[in-house]
Formats: C-alpha cells, sequence, structure tokens
C-alpha cells in the first residue's frame, strides 16, 4: 500500500505572533489548531488524529488533547526527529488516513523562546521557588500539588466503581490470585508464590481500596518485538503471529464536565481493534490485559465488551482468569502483579506473553491448547485522570 | 484513624493562564472559568474554552460547594495519611483535590464538602475541600 493520492492537506495556518508575552504555550498550540480547522472549514470536534512532538507541554499527546477539548481523538502520535517532527507527521497522518483509521488529522507546534517558555524537550516540571510564572503542562498548577501517584489515582477509580456497582475487594483480588496462580510455573517471576484472596484483602492498605497485593511490582528490565513484511515472516523459521486488527485512544477529563472514572479508553480502542479484525471478545482464546493495579485489569474487561459494564467484579471472581480452570486465561506469564513491570511500563511484557501463547512456547502448565487467536491491551498514564489505550488482536497462522 | 488529615502541599506551577485564579486564592476567593460564548463553566482554568473553543472566557467566583464523587486515602505516605479526590461542584464540573479536616475513615463519596485555602511552600495557597 502507498499513501499517494490517499491523503490531502486541507487547512493550513502560521501564527501571526513572533514575540508572545502574554500567552502559554499551550494557548498558542489551540490558537494555531483552530486557525487551520477555520481555514479548512472543520471543526475541533472533526477532529480524530493528533500528531505533536517535544514542544507540545504536559504527558505526550495526552495533556494538549485534554486541553483543547478534542473528545474525538482515536489515534495519536508524539514522534520527536527536532525540527523535521511535522513532516513526519505528515507522512504517518497519510499513512493513518491510507489505512482508513482516520479521516482528519491535527498537527501543532508552537513556543516561546522569546519569552523563556515552551522550550522543546523541557517538561514544565515543578514550580520554582521565586515565583516565576511556568510555561509547563497546562494542569500542572491543579494537579500535581495534591500528591496524586498512580496507586490513589487508580484507587479513585476503584472506590468509584465500587459504589457505582457494588465491585468487592475480594472480586478485585481474584485477579491478583489469578496472576499468582500463572506466575507460580515462571521462573523468571518476580513473585513466584500463589496468594489466596484472603491475603490480597488482608495485605497492607495502600491506597483504599487498593492493598499492597492489589498493585504490580516494580522490577528493572526490558524486552522487545520485531514486526515484519508478511513476506519476511514466510522467509522465517518461527510460527507467524498476525496481526489482525489495532486501535487506540485517550481519555482526559476535558473541562470536568461529566468526569466518568469508571470507564477508561478501551471502551473506543476495544471496538475499533475488534471490527478490524473480524472478531469478538467471545472469540478470545488469551487476554494480556494491562494490571498495573487489580481494577486495571478489572475496568478494561469491562470496556473491551468481555462482560457488561459493572459486571466485571462476578466476571473475574472464581479463578475465570484462571489458565485451564477459567473462561477467559489472562497475563500467563504471571503479568504485571507478580511477574514483570518493566521500568513501570508493562505494555510490551503484554505483547511478549501473547506471543507466547499463539506460538504454543507458553509454560506448558499455563499455554491454552490450540491458542489461536488472542488479545493485548495497554494502559498508560492515569486511569484517573489521563490516560491513553490501545487494543491490538492477533492470530496464529498455519 | 480519627486524626484528622492534612498534607504539607508544594508550590504550584502558575502561567500566564492561571495567575488570575492563584491571585484570587491569595485573598480567599475561590473562582472557575466560564464561557460567555457557550455558556459552559470549565476545570482546570483555560484561556479557551475546552467545550467551544471561543476565547471569551471569563472568571467568576463560585461558592466552592459540592459533593465527593470519589477519593483515595494514600497511607504511603511520610507525612501521614492523607486523601486526594474529585469533587464535583454545584456548577457541574469535577476537580481534583486533596481533602482536610478530615478523618481518614470519615469520608464518603456524596458527602458535600466545601472548599478552604491551604496555604502551600512558598507560593500562593490552593484550594481544598473540607466537610461542609
Amino acid at each position: 500500500m502507498s499513501i499517494k493520492g490517499k491523503a490531502y492537506v486541507m487547512g493550513a495556518f502560521e501564527h501571526p505572533t513572533r514575540d508572545a508575552p502574554d500567552k502559554t504555550t499551550a494557548q498558542l498550540h489551540a490558537e494555531s489548531a483552530r486557525g487551520a480547522l477555520e481555514d479548512a472549514g472543520l471543526s475541533f470536534d472533526d477532529v480524530d488524529a493528533y500528531f505533536c512532538a517535544g514542544d507540545a507541554p504536559g504527558f505526550g499527546a495526552m495533556s494538549m488533547i485534554d486541553y483543547m477539548g478534542l473528545r474525538n481523538v482515536r489515534h495519536m502520535d508524539t514522534t520527536e526527529t527536532g525540527g523535521s517532527s511535522y513532516l513526519v507527521h505528515l507522512n504517518h497522518a497519510c499513512q493513518a488516513i491510507a489505512e482508513g483509521k482516520v479521516n482528519v488529522a491535527l498537527i501543532t507546534l508552537a513556543g516561546r523562546p522569546r519569552n523563556g517558555g515552551g522550550r522543546p524537550g523541557i517538561p514544565g516540571g515543578s514550580a520554582p521557588k521565586d515565583g516565576r510564572l511556568v510555561d509547563g503542562a497546562p494542569e500542572q498548577g491543579f494537579e500535581s500539588v495534591y500528591g496524586g501517584s498512580t496507586h490513589n489515582t487508580y484507587g479513585m477509580c476503584a472506590m468509584r466503581h465500587m459504589y457505582e456497582y457494588g465491585t468487592t475487594s475480594e472480586q478485585l483480588a481474584w485477579i491478583k490470585v489469578a496472576a499468582s496462580h500463572h506466575a507460580q510455573w515462571n521462573d523468571h517471576a518476580f513473585l513466584k508464590d500463589v496468594v489466596t484472596v484472603e491475603q490480597v484483602v488482608n495485605s497492607r492498605m495502600i491506597a483504599d481500596p487498593l492493598h499492597l497485593l492489589d498493585c504490580c511490582v516494580v522490577t528493572d528490565g526490558g524486552g522487545a518485538v520485531i514486526v515484519t513484511s508478511p513476506e519476511v515472516a514466510r522467509s522465517l523459521n518461527r510460527p507467524r503471529v498476525k496481526v489482525l486488527g489495532a486501535a487506540e485512544a485517550p481519555k482526559t477529563p476535558m473541562g470536568g464536565k461529566a468526569l466518568d472514572l469508571t470507564t477508561c479508553a478501551a471502551a473506543w480502542s476495544g471496538p475499533k481493534a475488534f471490527a478490524e479484525a473480524g472478531v469478538t471478545p467471545a472469540d478470545m482464546k488469551y487476554a494480556s490485559i494491562y494490571d498495573s493495579f487489580t481494577i486495571t485489569v478489572l475496568m478494561t474487561l469491562e470496556d473491551l465488551g468481555f462482560c457488561a459494564k459493572g459486571e466485571g467484579g462476578k466476571f473475574v471472581a472464581d479463578g475465570a482468569l484462571i489458565s485451564g480452570v477459567g473462561k477467559l486465561p489472562f497475563n500467563t506469564d504471571g503479568g504485571g502483579l507478580c511477574n514483570n513491570h518493566p521500568t513501570n511500563r508493562g505494555g510490551i511484557t503484554k505483547i511478549i506473553e501473547t506471543v507466547r501463547q499463539l506460538r504454543g512456547e507458553a509454560h506448558p502448565k499455563v499455554q491454552v491448547p490450540n491458542c489461536d487467536l488472542a488479545l493485548a491491551h495497554g494502559t498508560g498514564g492515569s486511569l484517573g485522570v489521563r490516560h491513553g489505550s490501545a487494543t491490538v488482536i492477533m492470530e496464529r497462522e498455519g | 484513624m480519627s486524626e484528622l488529615m492534612t498534607r504539607p502541599i508544594p508550590a504550584p506551577a502558575v502561567s500566564l493562564e492561571t495567575r488570575p485564579f492563584f491571585d484570587a486564592a491569595a485573598e480567599g476567593r475561590f473562582t472557575i472559568k466560564r464561557c460567555t460564548a457557550c455558556g459552559e463553566a470549565h476545570w482546570y482554568p483555560r484561556a479557551i474554552c475546552p467545550y467551544c473553543h471561543s476565547d471569551r472566557t471569563v472568571w467568576e467566583e463560585s461558592p466552592g460547594t459540592g459533593v465527593i464523587y470519589t477519593y483515595s486515602v494514600m497511607w504511603r505516605s511520610p507525612s501521614g495519611p492523607y486523601a486526594i479526590g474529585y469533587v464535583t461542584l454545584d456548577e457541574g464540573i469535577s476537580l481534583l483535590t486533596n481533602f482536610v479536616d478530615v478523618a481518614p475513615d470519615g469520608l464518603r463519596i456524596g458527602m458535600r464538602v466545601k472548599v478552604k485555602f491551604q496555604p502551600t511552600e512558598g507560593g500562593p495557597p490552593v484550594p481544598v475541600f473540607a466537610p461542609a
């Protein structure tokens, strides 16, 4: 497939300012976006793909998506190659459009080097001691001061889920129990001991209602993945894992109206990935589900459609996620909860165990028989503030 | 468990867009931003409305009353337990904050709370919430 003739540049706007003492970098991004959209005759709500580089303040693409109220974005790209980034973005936007994944891509750049702000590549950081104004992430003054960590911001989601749906600590504990049953067979797992529901709910409280054993491990480590063309795949002497569908989405508070902490971005990435693959959650033989905390798994399973919203607690209980026992074997390496969460980023291990399962190379005690269709899902950032999700569906070929 | 929670808060990062908020906070006034083009209030305060993208946003004084949407008490803290959470203001927008003057077991989702300002370490005060 080529991008030739598959995409058009329909809006372009150069911000008139050359010296902006009275505006933030975030504001210049938004004004530039508005200018280009007006030029094209489109609105912010038409944008389904957002591209930015290191000059965009905040957390990847997420802070600017939130600031600008881009509520329909389903594709993000923060490739950074210095001043050429925006041409790289144009190329990537054309690819995404040519694939049929998106229709309207927005690329922005802005900064204020004449006014000491928005230097590319330098994040906002903490407040200066001398009272100087900062020009970092636009949300910075209203969030970081409150001591949010992953533990307590995911805890807020679990607390609300319990309030709305009656989910219990015991139900959440079953997710850890299942992971521990798998980790016992993994020689490399950080935690190898099988635990019980009682041990989880009686472990030390970290951030209500999440206990120590509701939290993933902290580990050094790494991983890598090779993706090839079909021609290269067929030339190699390895089982072929074919990608059938993939989708991504952000979720942010977006102005604070209608806050909903019991739904995650899997609600958008999941259905798109399943639709592209032409399969349903019920078809999945195995699932790698991002498990920074037990609540991450529970909400993701609901939002991917493995069960109805609010039914996650019942779905995961009684060993339902244990390979060879339950209806949906998950994280058979022991997951982030027991095995590995290298440098606090569990995404690549989710791909790796899915590949092992589809190749039939998982540990024999946890290998799913005839595992020919599986899913990997990642959740990054904070479920309780702003995060990005990605869902990938893979199949064994031959 | 019955000890009231408090937490030392670092200085907030103040920007050109948010300086009026923190100037008002220093005078004990709680303000939010509202768009005069579409009528919607939003949080955190921005120069450009995140809903209709107009720059006709204005500061509005708020009584700072609302209900707890959710919370989590953080126990793994050198300065003692503290509560983070969201308040849904009566204006209909939710904001991240800390809950103070309440015991760790005294919080409930749906509880009425009211804003107060807590001094920070070398910066302007920030809004926190206590039982109303």
